[in-house]
């Protein structure tokens, strides 16, 4: 059984918001991620990874001050759980385990 | 503003949300759109419309199941507010639920009378199928169309061969009566139906002993419950014999469940074999092919499934086809009449059923809606004007978050509970009043307690109630703007008190319409009692001549009338003083144009006739015993003279259609014999010297003896000489004022109604007026101060409200001038509508509304302005 579920684009969500550390919020996110690995990210899509991550207890949230270019919603702010990071550990650790296991044998092998 | 994300994607983003997530995805979306749409604001649009629809999945869906929070605490809540305002207002309360309450005790009892009414007959579960036959004719003499449920006894017997594929039931019968019942020592007198056996059947009346075919024998007869145990007690009535008019004995075969009192056979306490009737009597043997002897009743019970028409139709030539049966002059037709119209439509139009009571039943329904609706009205007229008073309460409420629909529910509830109070005020009411009411009506009801369908009906009756009377206040009041309300008194305008002086002037139109109505019923009464008849009705008794052993008596009759002192003399008619029901045609006199009809209204006379009734000979002289030509001599009314046309009438000759010529010898003034509101008919008055269609006797008592004196000693001397005869008589007044019976019970009605219309509406009106008065409580002290007189701040306050009642009787003179004309024109014999009825009912109603606002205008006006200027 995984210690950490973790899929891949909950992966990276978690990894911007721990980028943008304080100002992390739905649409910062968004544009971090669009910006930084130049894919299309669909609202509805991180949305949904929001919410999971939040129900497995991996972020935490906490609501903003309302504002103007929000015709008054407030923002609601995420950020990493000590949980949250250890999963993320976990992920890189386990990708790095799996790095240093693959034999010199081959060292031409493509990855695309 | 062109910036705002599109509207509908959003509601729909805001229907499905959970609450939760809403205000950050919103967020995010706008923050987005706003973004995009400073470039591509179209593009932004669509977009977010996609965006929205990609959020519509389970994570972010509420949860519609259960959504609504429990709202128990928000009704306690209505409740115990309204509640408290009720207490805290204890006046408006009163005249609120007092009004409220009369008027939904009035649309009660006239609920459960029109129930009654449209509801005769219904209790047979046959009611559709069940009819009477009937039959039409066009009587050429008078021209006119006439009818009758009296058909021949054939006609049966054609029914039930002819045309048996329309009826399951035929059944032959004769009328309703009175029948004396003995049995051993006792002997009562009981309504009773002789008809052919299967009336148990066709009108499903519900054996307690004894079979369906407890008639088979025609010796047999079947008791209501309610007969049986008067007659028999405890003992078992089956088998019993019983003697019926003293003439034939009968056995008793079985108990019937009594019918309902509002069935036409609800007074039948018995059923009796037809052919015991037949066997009875002879003569209705010889009528068995006899189509002028109109004398029997048909009752039939049609299949359902061929219609009134179609039997109509294939009946309406029974007398003629296949062949002649009856005198074809006479132009008769079958028809049925259905058992649904037996009750509401009893008056006959040209032979045909159009209307009767079913007249009432419209007339009191719209009065009884009209009560209501006043009531109703005051309800809102005072809500609405408290409205000020709570408009704080509102403006806080909207404020902290309540929705206009929940306000709209609050006052409605509030509208209810007035409502619920009033209806139980009205339950008290309606049984306190009820015998009152019966009476009144002439009806044995009763509020149906234990009825399911009457609480049904009731709980209808008061969610209408309310939610009208409440309607209006409610989505009044809660259409406040929280900001004004607040920021001081709302000052809505000019025409903010508009709804509520419409209602006032709707209210006072309609108490106008009934006074001038009530007065104007009235002085029809009036004028028509008061109209000159032509002679003198007191101390006049008649009796029918119902007996072959008055033959040859009258003289004798007379002499010992005559002999006891009681009586100062009597004579014979050949019909009563209140009825003329001989119309001959075909008479003739010199210079009769030959196209003028030729019909007169006859009436046979003995000597001394005219003398007794004390008729007024304006020309010629009386009939005269020591003449013996005088029976070829007549007498003619004041019409028959006009109508002549001859220039002096007196000693003229007419001839009858057999050619014989009387002698005009006097003329009289009209007589009144039938109904006090047409013009008298042109009459002619024979001598019937030997009584030959004497019909009735008619009696004068001595005035100098009271009537209970005289009435022993004339029964006396009848029983002596015809001691067959029954001593039937009736008071020729109590005869006359009959014709007013129904006019008379419609003006107490009116008059009942016209003042509780003008109750409630002046009830209405003290609400108002104290209200107003409390409102403007500065104003008046300010004006007191600066040297306002009592009489100016009373008249100030008045003002307003006579305007509206001036209006009021302004739109209510023409509505109420057609309606009664209308209802006028009924009537050949009529008042006039005059000026002063109107001009009076307005008077009458400034007072009585500036007595009802004078109490609360005074008392305002006579406050210390120190008191109301200090207080805050």
């Amino acid at each position: 059984m995984k210690k950490y579920q973790l899929g891949e684009f909950e992966e990276i969500v978690m990894l911007t918001i721990a980028i943008l550390y304080k100002e992390a919020y739905g649409v910062a996110i968004k544009n971090e991620i669009e910006s930084r690995l130049k894919r299309n990210v669909s609202m509805g899509a991180m949305h949904t990874a929001l919410v999971r991550l939040e129900d497995k207890g991996y972020i935490r949230s906490h609501d903003g001050e309302p504002t103007e270019e929000r015709m008054g919603r407030p923002k609601k702010y995420f950020q990493v759980t000590a949980l949250g990071k250890r999963a993320m550990e976990y992920s890189r650790e386990t990708r790095n385990a799996l790095w240093g296991a693959i034999p010199d044998v081959s060292p031409n092998v493509k990855f695309s | 503003m062109k910036n705002n994300p599109p509207k509908r994607p959003l509601q729909f983003l805001r229907w499905f949300c959970r609450e939760d997530y809403l205000d950050e995805i919103e967020g995010d979306l706008t923050e987005v759109f706003i973004k995009q749409a400073e470039t591509h604001p179209r593009k932004a649009k669509w977009k977010f419309a996609w965006s929205v629809i990609k959020y519509f999945r389970p994570e972010f869906l509420k949860s519609f199941k259960n959504h609504q929070p429990n709202a128990y605490g928000m009704y306690k809540s209505y409740f115990k507010i309204g509640w408290r305002n009720l207490v805290r207002n204890n006046g408006y309360s009163v005249i609120n639920i007092g009004g409220l309450a009369i008027g939904m005790a009035v649309a009660m009892f006239i609920g459960l009378w029109v129930n009654d009414e449209i509801s005769f007959n219904k209790n047979h579960t046959n009611y559709a199928d069940i009819a009477q036959v009937r039959y039409s004719n066009f009587d050429q003499s008078t021209h006119t169309t006439g009818g009758s449920d009296g058909v021949p006894l054939p006609m049966g017997a054609v029914l039930k061969d002819t045309y048996k594929q329309n009826f399951k039931h035929v059944l032959m019968a004769w009328w309703l009566g009175d029948y004396s019942l003995t049995a051993g020592e006792n002997q009562l007198t009981a309504k009773g139906e002789f008809i052919e056996p299967e009336v148990i059947d066709m009108l499903s009346l519900k054996m307690l002993r004894g079979s369906n075919h407890a008639l088979a024998d025609p010796h047999s007869i079947i008791l209501s419950q309610t007969l049986a145990e008067t007659i028999f007690g405890a003992t078992d009535p089956i088998n019993k014999t019983l003697r019926i008019d003293n003439n034939f004995d009968v056995k008793v075969t079985g108990v019937y469940e009594d019918l309902p009192r509002n069935s036409k056979f609800g007074e039948v306490h018995f059923f009796s074999p037809w052919d015991l009737w037949v066997s009875a009597n002879n003569w209705i043997k010889d009528s068995a092919n006899d189509w002028n002897n109109s004398s029997f009743n048909i009752y039939i019970q049609k299949h359902p499934h061929v219609s009134y028409e179609g039997i109509d139709n294939a009946i309406k030539d029974i007398y003629y086809k296949p062949v002649a049966r009856a005198d074809i002059n006479h132009k008769k037709v079958a028809l049925l009449y259905p058992m649904s119209q037996w009750h509401l439509y009893s008056e006959f139009k040209d032979g045909r059923p159009a209307g009767g009571r079913i007249t009432f039943v419209w007339l009191f329904g719209t009065v009884g809606f009209f009560v209501l609706f006043l009531a109703c009205i005051n309800f809102m007229n005072l809500s609405t004007a408290r409205s000020e008073k709570r408009a704080k309460e509102v403006g806080i409420r909207k404020a902290i978050g309540s929705a206009k629909e929940a306000l709209i529910f609050q006052f409605l509830i509030e509208s209810f509970l007035v409502v619920l109070l009033a209806f139980v005020l009205t339950l008290i009411l309606v049984t306190i009043s009820f015998p009152w009411f019966n009476e009144l009506a002439g009806k044995k009801l009763s509020i149906p307690f234990t009825n399911p369908i009457f609480w049904l009906a009731s709980l209808t009756f008061v969610t209408l109630t309310g939610f009208l009377a409440g309607l209006y206040p409610s989505f009044y009041l809660s259409t406040f703007q929280p900001v004004k309300v607040l920021k001081g008194a709302i000052r809505v305008g000019r025409f903010a008190s508009l709804p509520r002086k419409v209602l006032v002037v709707v209210q006072f139109t309609v108490s106008v319409v009934l006074i001038i109505g009530t007065i104007l019923v009235y002085q029809q009464i009036q004028y028509a009692s008061n109209r000159p008849i032509g002679y003198n009705r007191e101390g006049l008794l008649t009796l029918p001549i119902n007996d072959p052993g008055y033959k040859g008596k009258p003289d004798v009759i007379k002499n010992e009338l005559l002999n006891t002192g009681v009586v100062e003399d009597m004579a014979l008619s050949s019909n009563t003083m209140t009825k003329s029901n001989r119309h001959l045609s075909g008479f003739n006199w010199p210079g009769k144009d030959p196209e003028k009809e030729a019909s007169f209204n006859c009436v046979d006379v003995s000597y001394g006739f005219g003398k007794m009734v004390g008729w007024q000979i304006i020309a010629g002289r009386d009939f005269s015993e020591a003449l013996s030509t005088d029976s070829t001599t007549i007498i003619i009314n004041e019409t028959a003279a006009t109508y002549l046309n001859l220039k002096n009438p007196i000693g003229e000759f007419i001839t009858t259609r057999g050619g014989q010529s009387l002698q005009i010898v006097g003329v009289v003034k009209d007589m009144v014999m039938d109904s006090p509101y047409e013009p008298v008919k042109r009459g002619i008055y024979f001598l019937d010297k030997n009584y030959v269609a004497a019909r009735q006797i008619i009696i004068k008592i001595n005035p100098t003896v009271s009537a209970a004196e005289a009435l022993p000693e004339i029964e006396a001397i009848f029983k002596k000489i015809v001691p067959s005869a029954s001593f039937d008589y009736k008071f020729v007044d109590d005869l006359y004022a009959n014709k007013f019976s129904q006019e008379q019970r419609i003006g107490k009605l009116a008059t009942f109604f016209a003042i509780l219309a003008i109750f409630i509406s002046c009830l209405g009106l003290i609400g108002l007026a104290s209200f107003i008065a409390e409102q403007r409580t500065k104003e008046i002290g300010v004006r007191k101060i600066l040297g306002a007189t009592v009489t100016n701040l009373w008249q100030m306050l008045c003002k307003d409200f006579v305007t509206l009642i001036m209006i009021s009787c302004l739109i209510a003179t023409p509505i109420a001038y057609s309606l009664m004309n209308g209802w006028l024109q009924k009537y050949t014999y009529r008042t006039e509508i005059s000026w002063w009825v109107f001009v009076a009912t307005a008077l009458g109603t400034f007072c009585i509304t500036l007595l009802t606002i004078s109490y609360q205008a005074v008392k305002a006006a006579r406050m210390n302005p120190v008191n109301s200027l200090k207080s805050e």
